[in-house]
């Protein structure tokens, strides 16, 4: 090895043999079979669903205290970390794809299957049928009321952007090695996001009980909820980060200089910020 | 590229190594070689599974009228050895032969996340079970076609939701796999080695990974639609409720065209590293071969609704999507003359790695062509859904892809093993497949030509003779592949010359400067490429 080498770039560290994958698996596998089969009545198929879903739990918790306890004994340089950069926004590109399916949905029902449902075509089979949106659908014979979007949307919207604010702070805070500021806006973020949630929870109540708009309400139905489902469950995510990241803050992890695990809690965050901006926009107002 | 010295790569191989033995070195495993190598012999275990469906197919086929297997099982045949072969077959093939050569061949210590790596390899094994468990629930396995449309999806039983399931779970397993090799490439390249000096290989890999990225969770949200569509009620896919199953189509047909170049840019790739090396000269148009891989990349998201031609579209939109499809074969073409500029006045010899190589060239550009017919919209529309179809896919999959990566793999298991592979075996191997490939096949054409419908379990009196022919060759074909398995097992036995640290005079790129086998652990510090 020549001396020129030596100090150019650290060595990289390549963990040693893990037992987690496998167990992941086997959850992903108990909870895919568990699924088909409870879908379809087999008695087993709750049970496994379940279990697997438990095996899933130990697995996250295993694995990332694993990384965890790496990061925190210093084994990550500065490579690894740029790995771990470039990764999650390789992984929050895929997510935007994932939704970007569901928006597509939305633009070719509104667009194009709707339209096509009230014109000459569908109405040789159809005939009292009109176009327009929101729309079940020429079959569906359920009367609802759309989710306006002035109300809890419009505050749900105002609770998101405040937390995306205050998620910054606390990542100034972090910055400026100021302790109690991280803690106390990381708290916040977390506290306005259960409330977001909360206030999510109840409008589906809400929709379910008073405006008669369900998931089978047609395929406005279709699109409301697996939409602002799938935000939702994001957001849950996303807040379970960001309180992973506030317990490892009481705990004392973290340095100005090396946090990268909050940087991508917060990426995630507000990522879910923006896609809840396109629904507020594209799902409740338009 | 560069020549440094290595000595300090054996005493490393045992420093900090506490790999666990027997089953348990496989499950847990964290070593890119390693995972590799399941990669790989997981992929060959479903070709063969996926092959014994084909020639269950072509048993059925063999003659007119229904003998072997109920209609019903036929379709379901089709649909998964569809499935089967291309994310079961192709897809890990693929990813075997980036996790092994992408850190040999940027000179990088293993893949940047070693553990999630090993998660993306045993992902499949369950996705696998969840396909074949589906052939023994009540109603059988998925039967409406490796496309999964709606409306017969819909209506079908639990084998597809267990299709389903299993399609998100290799989702994830493609969704880690490519983080993982789009972080390595970016971030752990040997100092020196910039990307424009880096193998063709980990180019197409690179844009493969992207792609992926790109289009796996587009097949998610696709088949989550069609779950909640079966189960809970929504009308994605149902006009009765003001959806619309052409939705489905568009949708998946998003993700299936970037499917198509995720399947053949890493045989471009393996091609682009085997033609100079057995030409003896360096890659002809380097710089232009990756421009090529990323135009045809970037225009794969704008040509899907070329395979709805008959579904029902606007004119302008047929127009679109029939000229942007014509224009790939720009970025195809270049690639193909630079291919063969590379041979041209070169001192070539053809070894198995490069006989299938040159097989490749030849008969994926059979396919390209047909590839171009079939875009042509008024002829599409005859030949939408007949065997012409099946034919010039198989010609860019099976001949394309799969040559390739039979090329790959005599290519480097001399550094895999140690051990030189047997040139008559694989010889044998190459002119059997190679001649058998083209009865199955060819023949195809001309019943596809003649209106013959896939996806049928009986057909007219009128095609018996080419189905015949295409099922005796067929048959042929997926006997021959035993006898790459041969060649295989010889060469992991040990049973064979040893191979040198670089078997083929040609080589230049990183790993031929490491010993044969390539230790366990290799480049745990980087070489300095000059």
């Amino acid at each position: 090895m020549s001396a020129a080498q030596t100090g150019t770039t650290p060595h990289y560290y390549v963990p040693q043999p893990s037992h987690w994958p496998i167990v992941g698996s086997v959850a992903l596998l108990l909870m895919g079979m568990g699924a088909a089969f409870w879908m379809n009545d087999v008695a087993a198929g709750r049970y496994m669903l379940g279990a697997g879903f438990i095996v899933l739990l130990v697995m996250l918790f295993g694995w990332f205290g694993t990384v965890i306890r790496e990061s925190e004994g210093r084994l990550y340089g500065k490579q690894v970390d740029a790995s771990f950069r470039w990764s999650m926004g390789w992984f929050i590109f895929s997510e935007v794809m994932f939704f970007a399916a569901f928006f597509g949905a939305l633009f070719y029902v509104r667009n194009l299957s709707v339209p096509d449902l009230g014109s000459l075509g569908g109405k040789l089979v159809w005939p009292d049928f009109a176009a327009g949106w929101p729309s079940v659908g020429p079959y569906v014979k359920e009367q609802f009321t759309p989710m306006g979007a002035i109300g809890i949307p419009l505050l749900n919207t105002i609770i998101l952007l405040t937390s995306g604010f205050t998620l910054t702070l606390a990542h100034h805070a972090l910055k400026e090695n100021n302790r109690g500021g991280l803690k106390f806006w990381l708290f916040c973020t977390v506290a306005l996001g259960i409330t977001f949630l909360g206030f999510q929870a109840y409008e589906y109540v809400h929709a379910y009980q008073d405006l008669n708009l369900k998931l089978t309400t047609g395929v406005y139905g279709s699109t409301f909820f697996m939409l602002t489902g799938f935000h939702g469950a994001h957001v849950t995510v996303g807040a379970i980060m960001l309180t992973v990241m506030l317990v490892r803050a009481i705990k004392g992890h973290f340095t100005p200089d090396h946090h990268f695990a909050f940087e991508a809690a917060a990426w995630y965050w507000h990522f879910v910020d923006v896609v809840w901006l396109l629904l507020f926009v594209l799902v409740y107002w338009l | 590229m560069s020549s440094i010295p290595h000595d300090h790569v054996a005493g490393h191989d045992h420093a900090h190594d506490h790999r666990p033995s027997g089953i348990a070195r496989w499950l847990t495993t964290t070593n890119h070689k390693d995972i590799g190598t399941m990669y790989l012999i997981f992929s060959f275990a479903m070709f063969l599974v996926g092959g014994c469906m084909a020639l269950t197919i072509r048993a059925e086929l063999f003659q007119p009228g229904l003998q072997v297997v109920h209609p019903e099982f036929f379709n379901s045949m089709t649909t998964l050895h569809g499935l089967i072969m291309v994310f079961g077959a192709i897809m890990p093939a693929a990813v075997g032969f980036a996790n092994w050569m992408i850190p040999m061949l940027i000179g990088a210590p293993d893949m940047a996340f070693a553990r999630m790596n090993n998660w993306s390899f045993w992902l499949l094994p369950p996705a696998a079970i969840l396909l074949v468990t589906s052939l023994f629930v009540p109603g059988g396995a998925a039967a409406a076609g490796w496309t999964l449309y709606p409306p017969l999806t819909i209506q079908a039983g639990m084998g597809t939701d267990l299709t389903i399931f299993a399609v998100h779970i290799m989702g994830a397993s493609s969704i880690m796999g490519s983080i993982n090799i789009i972080t390595t490439i970016l971030n752990l390249r040997a100092p020196g080695m910039t990307l424009m000096k880096m193998p063709m290989f980990c180019w197409t890999w690179l844009i493969t990974a992207y792609l992926l990225i790109a289009v796996m969770p587009v097949l998610a949200g696709a088949v989550t639609m069609l779950l909640t569509d079966r189960h809970f009620g929504t009308s994605f896919f149902n006009a009765a409720g003001g959806g619309d199953p052409v939705l489905f189509q568009h949708i998946f047909w998003f993700f299936g065209h970037p499917e198509v170049y995720i399947i053949i840019l890493p045989a471009f790739g393996i091609i682009s590293e085997i033609i100079p090396v057995f030409s003896r000269k360096p890659l002809f148009g380097y710089a232009s071969m990756v421009y090529a891989t990323a135009g045809i990349a970037i225009l794969s998201f704008i040509v899907w609704a070329h395979h709805m031609f008959t579904t029902g579209m606007p004119l302008a939109g047929t127009l679109f999507f029939m000229y942007a499809t014509m224009l790939i074969a720009v970025p195809t073409g270049v690639k193909v003359f630079n291919w063969l500029a590379t041979m041209w006045k070169g001192a070539m010899t053809f070894e198995t790695p490069m006989l299938f190589a040159v097989g490749f060239l030849f008969l994926f550009t059979m396919g390209g062509f047909t590839g171009l017919v079939l875009a042509i919209m008024p002829i599409d529309v005859q030949l939408q859904d007949t065997y012409y179809v099946v034919a010039h896919f198989h010609y860019v999959m099976v001949a394309g892809s799969l040559f390739a990566f039979f090329s790959g793999a005599y290519y480097w298991l001399p550094k895999w093993t140690g051990t030189m592979y047997d040139e008559k075996i694989g010889q044998l191997h190459f002119w059997t497949s190679f001649v058998t490939f083209n009865i199955t096949f060819f023949p195809m054409h001309f019943l596809g030509l003649a209106g013959m419908p896939r996806r049928i379990p009986d057909y007219a009196q009128q095609f018996a003779d080419w189905n015949l022919v295409a099922s005796v060759g067929a048959f042929g074909f997926g006997l021959s592949q035993l006898i790459f398995l041969w060649a295989v097992i010889k060469c992991a036995t040990g049973s064979g010359a040893k191979a040198p640290a670089k078997p083929w005079e040609g080589g230049t790129s990183l790993e031929w400067t490491l010993p044969s086998p390539a230790p366990y652990h290799t480049f745990e510090t980087p070489p300095v490429v000059k």
